[in-house]
């Protein structure tokens, strides 16, 4: 039903400088367009961009990696990327910073992509704070298949929800959830899901956020028939696999639990191979 | 353009009984089995490619955090993650020799036995130029398993290898600047069969989350890589190639530009691997090589072999050709 997440290492990846055609603070994000050209042909929803920040004399020596929100063939400047930047630390404080006609280093696409199914399915798109960016994309995918697209957004208060308005074009569907209350409903983004997922009969929950929030997901639909596909989000150095500090402990279909690159076997993963309760530790090794 | 920059420069160099065309490599654990850079580059087109430290069985490494980045460096605390060298002679070794890749495979083990049990495995490997004996990683479970800053377990370590491998394959043993005195350490491999010297391995360092206000690393402890340890390495090659001029050193420890490369071949580097420099640019090593070629036809060296340890010649003897 839903195609296997591709996993081919830096097959369409390709390092350019970008020109930033505009930078707007939307809330508590930057809404980042970037002009790529023809490599928006390779971008999947899911996949990712590495970005060289602070200029060529900065103490930065790491690129910072973003999950690429949309990406646009029809723009009057040929193709086009959407990030969504929330200016954090000081990697994403300089990216928020750039202007429009500044030259951004990157490298795109990267790691794997959501599945995208063959049939008209209904789908539930989860997003964390932050985490909603590549979701919007893949919602208009999912519409243009035929799919049912609802999608639950969940923060810890309003301003950290990216653009409500924006995220309910492309759905069926838009409920929020806040913590403090401030926006929708009071609660986690998770707190009815197992009523969602029966009441809509959810095919496929395709998420991105807070591993803690992947992780909640995980468990509560463990019993249902739903595949759960979810965008990771774990500090990478290099992007491209070869530093290895972004592995995640991940179950192969014999029952082995090895380390793999969330990077270049993720950021999408199934949420289910995972072994959430293993992450920050190291699993026992198998002979 | 000078007239030097039209001059070209032979930049071929030799570790051991091993000749590689270029000496810029990528450095042990900064560019897996190559596979993800090839994408990026040929990997023929390098000096060579040095592989990711591997030991005798399948290892997961460290938790996370794995990674912290620091102000022009960084800490890794990767702990040996890899294959296990079975699988990496059966999947990595043949795939680099189909691209025509030049191959230093590292190795690195817990115990005098298991280097000696790697190095058994390598003699029957064919088409690799060298093997790169890692006895310095930082992060291991037991710091005090650190073979190199150990005088004794460091020669031991190398003469099992030596012993094992035979008189063929070049070994280059991989020592760390953590030491008081690192020519100490590197006569003593070279006296027990080493044929040129890594310099350096990461710097052990620790980074402190404020906010948790504990370790930030899952192993606590990581090693320090990049710019910020350019000029320990500078030191270190500068130390090591004085006291024992004839030993090829393969240095390393945050180049990331021709000019970088440059500093460290003049130390006294007869090549050079680019590690944490490829994590922030996949083509720094090739950005590196180029640059290079044109620092050394500029100051009109004819050959790489003429700038290596320039550094120590007395200023009245400058200019030689």
């Amino acid at each position: 039903m839903v195609g296997t997440i591709m996993a081919s290492i830096n097959k369409n990846a390709a390092q350019q400088h970008a020109v930033l055609l505009s930078n707007k603070r939307v809330g508590a994000y930057h809404q980042i367009i970037l002009n790529v050209g023809d490599v928006v042909k390779s971008c999947r929803p899911g996949n990712f961009v590495a970005i060289r920040v602070g200029g060529p004399s900065s103490k930065m020596i790491l690129r910072r990696a973003f999950a690429i929100s949309r990406t646009s063939e029809s723009s009057q400047y040929g193709g086009t990327m959407e990030l969504i930047v929330a200016p954090h630390g000081s990697g994403s404080s300089w990216l928020c910073s750039q202007v429009e006609g500044a030259e951004i280093d990157i490298i795109a696409p990267l790691g794997t992509s959501f599945g995208i199914p063959t049939e008209p399915i209904s789908a539930l798109l989860i997003g964390g704070g932050y985490g909603s960016a590549p979701l919007f994309g893949l919602a208009d995918v999912l519409k243009n298949r035929g799919c049912k697209v609802d999608m639950l957004l969940g923060a810890s208060n309003g301003s950290k929800i990216y653009a409500p308005m924006e995220g309910k074009r492309s759905v069926n569907s838009l409920k929020i959830f806040t913590e403090d209350g401030s926006m929708g409903e009071t609660g986690r983004v998770t707190s009815q899901l197992v009523d969602i997922v029966r009441d809509r009969e959810v095919d496929v929950i395709y998420s991105c956020g807070p591993m803690a929030m992947l992780s909640a997901i995980t468990e509560l639909v463990k019993d249902l028939d739903v595949i759960h596909q979810c965008a990771v989000e774990e500090s990478m150095a290099c992007g491209i696999g070869i530093c290895m500090t972004c592995v995640l402990p991940v179950e192969a279909e014999d029952g082995t639990v090895s380390m793999v690159r969330s990077c270049i076997d993720g950021p999408v993963m199934d949420g289910s191979n995972v072994r959430w309760e293993l992450v920050g530790s190291v699993p026992e090794v198998q002979q | 353009m000078t007239l030097h920059n039209s001059i070209p420069v032979d930049l071929s160099t030799t570790l051991g009984n091993a000749w590689f065309p270029s000496p810029i490599f990528t450095a042990s654990g900064c560019a897996s089995s190559g596979k993800e850079l090839a994408q990026f580059f040929p990997l023929k087109d390098i000096g060579a490619v040095v592989t990711k430290s591997v030991m005798t069985k399948p290892r997961h490494g460290r938790p996370t955090p794995r990674m912290a980045e620091t102000p022009s460096g960084m800490l890794n605390s990767i702990g040996l993650q890899g294959p296990g060298i079975d699988a990496f002679l059966t999947n990595d070794v043949p795939w680099l020799l189909e691209q025509k890749a030049r191959v230093i495979v590292s190795i690195a083990g817990e115990t005098i036995e298991e280097y000696s049990t790697l190095a058994r495995k390598l003699r029957s490997t064919p088409g690799i130029s060298a093997v790169e004996v890692n006895i310095s990683c930082p992060n291991v479970e037991n710091r005090g398993m650190v073979f190199a800053s150990n005088l004794d377990h460091s020669r031991r370590v190398i003469d099992g290898v030596r012993k094992t491998i035979g008189g063929e394959l070049p070994i280059i043993a991989k020592l760390t600047p953590d030491v008081t005195d690192i020519t100490e350490i590197a006569t003593g491999v070279v006296d027990a069969g080493a044929d040129a010297l890594a310099l350096i391995n990461t710097v052990l360092g620790m980074v402190i989350n404020i906010d948790t206000m504990r370790p930030h690393l899952g192993g606590k402890t990581g090693g320090l890589s990049g710019p910020a340890i350019r000029p320990v390495a500078v030191r270190a090659i500068y130390q090591v190639h004085a006291a024992l001029p004839k030993v090829p050193i393969l240095g390393m420890g945050g180049v990331s530009s021709g000019r970088d490369a440059l500093e460290l071949i003049l130390a006294g580097a007869s090549g050079v691997s680019v590690g944490t420099a490829s994590f922030g640019d996949p083509t720094a090593v090739i950005s590196i090589q180029n640059e290079l070629r044109a620092l050394l036809a500029a100051r009109g060296f004819a050959t790489l072999s003429q700038a290596v340890g320039f550094a120590h010649r007395e200023l009245s003897l400058g200019g030689e050709k």
